[in-house]
């Protein structure tokens, strides 16, 4: 296995509040981690720091390096809209665009540039196709993404994420507004999707980071307590902490 | 207390009841053999029925929290690891009734004489011994107490092999059918010893998450 991502000292600061300490961890590719811990723990805030999303808040503060293909993705020549176009981000609720399910699959590549429709054509029927869901809208791509179930719109966004081809793939809660059959369908795309991309995902539910991770960090309160594959963690925790969060005895 | 807690609980109590029956068939065991008490040889039979009935309902449970309530790191340890206890607590349990059925069948008792020769009375003593450090290593959640059953369980071995090779001298004197019903009752004890010095090895992977067994024959 390779490291994809490191994350090295990292300290990240909302004004005078520290909301994640001294964070050092290394993400291999072509793995699902799975973030968990309480609310408040930091587990979302550290998730965007991979694609630079906190550099929005006034507040944000850091130190740290988080290093992508060994490049220090904060440095100050470093081009956030380039960066981004490696690093797709599926949210907590589905978020389609009040357009076509067709141009939402193809709205990265056309922001980018691209006009070819052939070359969109392929890629949009690809990047449905690897989302599970080419199947259900193949001949309806020319109606509005807001008619789709919640799950269908989950995984379209999934779709138009993966359209424009990213390397890795930061899931904030991903499933937690679907039903159970909706989050299978998702579960079982993120375990797919792993042969070519490397995941991050941010969970609430034990089980799903159980199911669907090849490796697990627990964070408490702006700490990292334990990371380690996800295997051990759910069988043989070292830290008592992390024994007594996934058995639910606290948090 | 969550649910969870609640029904590890609830099954660590019947566990417990488990082991309590078991060590009572046991001590009772040992009498109907050294003392050919025919009585206590089929009251052991007649309680087989609850041993087994408590094996079910230990099962379900584990089943149950199984299905229900996902129970991970030490909980589905302690879940994964009663559930082998319970199983092998009722191979043990089925041994003694075995034991106990030699004796309601036979129409003499064992010899004193071969039975101090063998030194039957210390290698019963020695199994309850293990039937007692087991519960109270399971009741205290303490592997040290634990771990005291395997040098036992060695000994056990020993006494076995030594009456294989003694009992051999009695066979001129008296009734071989009976020598050979006490040789097995023997070997079946140190079977059972077998599967107590199991259970140690699942309480010891239950509180450190570490399996044990099996690594005796790599070294």
């Amino acid at each position: 296995m390779k490291t994809k991502i490191e994350a090295k000292n990292i300290d990240v600061f909302y004004g005078d509040f520290q909301a994640l300490r001294n964070i050092n961890m290394q993400f291999e590719e072509n793995a699902v981690t799975a973030l968990i811990g309480p609310s408040g723990c930091g587990k979302s805030t550290y998730l965007r720091l991979f694609n630079r999303m906190n550099d929005y808040i006034d507040s944000f503060n850091m130190n740290g390096e988080i290093v992508i293909d060994g490049k220090n993705i904060y440095e100050k020549n470093v081009l956030v809209d380039e960066l981004r176009k490696g690093i797709g981000m599926v949210f907590q609720k589905p978020n389609p665009f009040p357009k076509s399910i067709f141009e939402n699959v193809s709205y990265g590549l056309k922001i980018q540039g691209i006009k070819d429709k052939d070359f969109l054509n392929r890629r949009v029927r690809k990047a449905l196709e690897q989302s599970a869901l080419w199947d259900e809208v193949k001949n309806d791509l020319d109606k509005s993404a807001l008619a789709l179930s919640g799950g269908q719109q989950q995984r379209l966004c999934i779709a138009r994420t993966l359209a424009v081809e990213p390397k890795i793939l930061l899931m904030d809660e991903p499933t937690s507004a679907l039903d159970p059959i909706a989050t299978a369908k998702v579960e079982e795309l993120i375990h797919q999707l792993k042969e070519k991309y490397t995941i991050i995902i941010v969970t609430h539910n034990m089980q799903q980071a159980s199911r669907i991770s090849d490796f697990t960090a627990f964070f408490y309160m702006g700490d990292l307590i334990e990371y380690d594959k996800t295997d051990t963690i759910f069988t043989k925790p070292k830290n008592e902490r992390t024994q007594n969060y996934i058995t639910g005895r606290f948090g | 207390m969550n649910n969870l807690e609640k029904e590890i609980n609830s099954l660590k109590k019947e566990l417990l009841n488990m082991f309590l029956l078991v060590e009572s068939q046991w001590k009772k065991s040992a009498i109907a053999i050294l003392e050919f008490d025919q009585d206590i040889a089929e009251e052991i039979s007649s309680i087989e029925n609850r041993v087994n009935a408590l094996e079910i309902t230990i099962d379900k449970k584990c089943e149950n929290i199984l299905a229900l309530l996902s129970p991970v790191a030490i909980d589905l340890r302690f879940v994964l690891s009663t559930y082998k206890i319970n199983h092998e607590l009722e191979r043990v349990a089925d041994i003694a009734e075995s034991i106990a059925n030699y004796v309601a069948n036979n129409e003499e008792a064992y010899p004193k004489e071969v039975l101090e020769n063998l030194q039957v009375n210390d290698m019963l003593n020695e199994f309850n011994s293990m039937i007692d450090d087991i519960i109270e290593s399971f009741e205290e959640e303490d592997t040290k107490i634990a771990r005291k059953i395997f040098k036992k369980d060695k000994r056990l071995n020993e006494y076995n092999k030594n009456a294989g090779k003694s009992i051999i001298k009695f066979f001129d004197k008296y009734n071989r059918e009976n020598l050979m019903y006490l040789l097995s009752s023997i070997r079946k004890i140190e079977r059972a010893g077998d599967s107590l010095k199991n259970i140690g090895e699942e309480i010891i992977f239950h509180l450190e998450a570490k399996v044990i067994k099996h690594k005796e024959k790599k070294t």
